[in-house]
């Protein structure tokens, strides 16, 4: 194409208002992060006072930033593990058998990713309701009426998990559908000849399935990383507020509550910033671990 | 299928058939109870709340939808999230398609930098930069305030609706770029052939054939808005300006204290009502159109 005088006028006007609004809402925001966690803030007032890494030190020495740590990392855990482990045998289960219902299956599972997780955390703070809830109406069938009702939002050792299955419960049809569509990519051939060798299916998932969708795996195990971190915190802030006592405080919510809440705005980046290199910084060990020869179909 | 080559297999395979169809349909079971069940409750009286959770509505208590509708103003808050996700949504098409459209077609100076930039914006999170924002804009309203009296940045829908078109711009950008990128050249040479200029050319050729990937933008997105609570609890202050997914927190909080189950199930209905039938609608489209964005393994 040959370059006419108003090439340059017209690239300018269509990128002017993207670029604009991306600098403004999110590099500042971004650099702004890092800058004030840097300073001691009080938000509000403009005495801001450089302290340079001073609001990191605090934070390692605080019992309120490793409650928030381990409950993190817990979560990451405990939801990666078992949301992957599901979403990937179900996800072979749908797309290796030929099922009457499939699509309707399919369906089903993708629901709980188009609701709000402020309507999630409803349904399941009403589900772990320890007198009007569905859980121990439930449990109590087997363990009879008058046993104590759990607290399983009331009670610092269960909450955490309690936290986890409605976490579990909401992301299981978002990897299913992936590691679903990946699947669909493998040649029927090469199951075809395994089962002629007498390769049972659970050989077949482990030979051919998980090899073949390795990267895909990979991918999500980033996106495990990440979205738990956030999700997390959009759980905690509907549904637990961190609490009973900070047992569900989260990076996030740690982060938020320091931030907006106390108004400790440097001190609130300096969490941030923390977070944010954890999360980058275990997202390129996962990578780094699991890397593997390239297979091609 | 290969059963009837060999027999043995045959009756295994029955059972391990049987087999997936009694897990899936636990898993489908364990999806769609928690979210009928909310359906089942809003049409309950409080009363009932006392007895089994397990038990059906005695009737149709409607009376909750019009208590959460006008006492607990979500009719207010739903015209307040239309207004938002309206206003966001065409802002974002108005400011992505431009742009997607020029980085994908277009070599100029510091296209490759800018190609960068909204790739690496995909990483930034805004749970980690709402408070960053929150203070930017209370900055703002501080000038503003002085020669104008009143502030105009917090508390404000269409702010709301920019911030949100704002960080919805990078994975927007990438996903109708990577379209637009797979488009031969020769559209754009036909067209300047025929003396159309570039902006001709980019609405009355391209965008038509974008159709599909723009209809994938607009869903994600009004999902993502309407859902969202973070920066709406954040950015919006005053009562009467929140948003549905706040409105429920709300709810959840008032429930707490004074015991009216039924507004808050049907709150709750409210919020979810209007994705589900839009998921019902354009499923397919929604499973199919993640893993568009390049996902895949």
């Amino acid at each position: 194409m040959d370059i006419k005088k108003g090439q340059g006028r017209f690239i300018f006007f269509c990128l002017a208002p993207a670029v604009i609004l991306f600098i403004v809402f999110l590099i500042i925001p971004t650099i702004d992060v890092f800058r004030m966690s840097t300073y001691k803030w009080g938000g509000y007032t403009d005495d801001k006072t450089f302290v340079g890494l001073q609001n990191f030190t605090k934070l390692f020495h605080s019992n309120k930033f490793y409650q928030s740590f381990q409950n993190s990392l817990l979560l990451i855990i405990v939801v990666t593990i078992v949301t992957f482990a599901f979403a990937l045998v179900f996800a072979s289960m749908l797309s290796r058998e030929k099922l009457k219902g499939q699509d309707l299956l399919r369906i089903i599972f993708y629901i709980p990713n188009i609701l709000s997780v402020v309507v999630i955390s409803a349904i399941f703070s009403a589900i772990y309701d320890p007198n009007s809830g569905l859980l121990n109406a439930f449990l109590n069938l087997f363990r009879g009426a008058t046993s104590d009702s759990t607290l399983w939002l009331g009670d610092q050792k269960i909450v955490i998990f309690s936290l986890a299955g409605a976490m579990i419960w909401q992301a299981i049809g978002y990897y299913m559908v992936m590691y679903m569509a990946s699947m669909a990519n493998i040649p029927e051939s090469l199951y075809e000849s395994a089962e002629l060798e007498g390769a049972g299916r659970m050989h077949q998932f482990f030979t051919i399935t998980i090899p073949l969708i390795w990267t895909n795996i990979r991918t999500t195990l980033t996106f495990f990383v990440i979205s738990t971190i956030n999700m997390s915190f959009l759980f905690v802030v509907a549904m637990t507020g961190g609490g009973p006592d900070g047992a569900t405080e989260v990076f996030l919510s740690y982060m938020y509550k320091e931030a907006y809440t106390n108004s400790s705005y440097g001190y609130g980046m300096a969490i941030g910033v923390i977070v944010f290199l954890f999360s980058f910084a275990l997202a390129a060990i996962l990578n780094a671990v699991t890397k593997r020869e390239h297979l091609e179909y | 299928m290969k059963n009837n080559k060999l027999t043995h297999h045959g009756v295994s395979d029955k059972v391990y058939k049987g087999f997936i169809y009694v897990v899936l349909i636990a898993l489908a079971i364990i999806i769609i109870v928690p979210v009928a069940w909310a359906f089942m409750a809003s049409v309950k009286q409080d009363i009932e709340f006392y007895g089994n959770p397990w038990a059906l509505p005695k009737g149709f208590y409607l009376e909750n939808f019009v208590n959460a509708w006008q006492k607990a103003k979500m009719g207010s808050y739903m015209l307040n999230s239309v207004i938002v996700t309206v206003i966001a949504l065409a802002l974002l098409l108005v400011i992505a398609l431009p742009a997607a459209y020029v980085l994908a077609r277009y070599k100029f100076k510091g296209s490759v930098i800018l190609n960068m930039m909204f790739m690496a914006g995909l990483f930034i999170n805004v749970n980690y930069i709402v408070v960053p924002i929150f203070l930017m804009l209370n900055n703002g309203d501080k000038i503003v305030r002085s020669f104008l009296g009143h502030p105009i940045f917090l508390n404000n829908l269409f702010i709301l609706a920019l911030v949100y078109a704002a960080m919805a711009l990078p994975f927007t950008v990438y996903l109708l770029a990577g379209y637009f990128k797979s488009l031969p050249r020769e559209f754009e040479e036909a067209a300047s052939v025929d003396g159309a200029g570039y902006f001709r050319t980019m609405v009355q050729i391209i965008m038509p054939m974008a159709k599909p990937s723009i209809v994938t933008v607009i869903l994600f997105n009004f999902l993502s808005f309407w859902n969202e609570y973070i920066i709406s609890m954040t950015l919006l202050t005053k009562p009467g300006l929140r948003t549905l997914p706040v409105g429920l927190m709300n709810l959840m909080a008032a429930q707490k204290s004074a015991v009216q189950y039924g507004q808050m199930y049907a709150g709750l209905v409210i919020v979810m009502l209007p994705t589900l039938i839009l998921y019902i609608l354009v499923q397919k489209k929604l499973t199919q159109g993640m893993t568009m964005g390049g996902l895949k393994g």
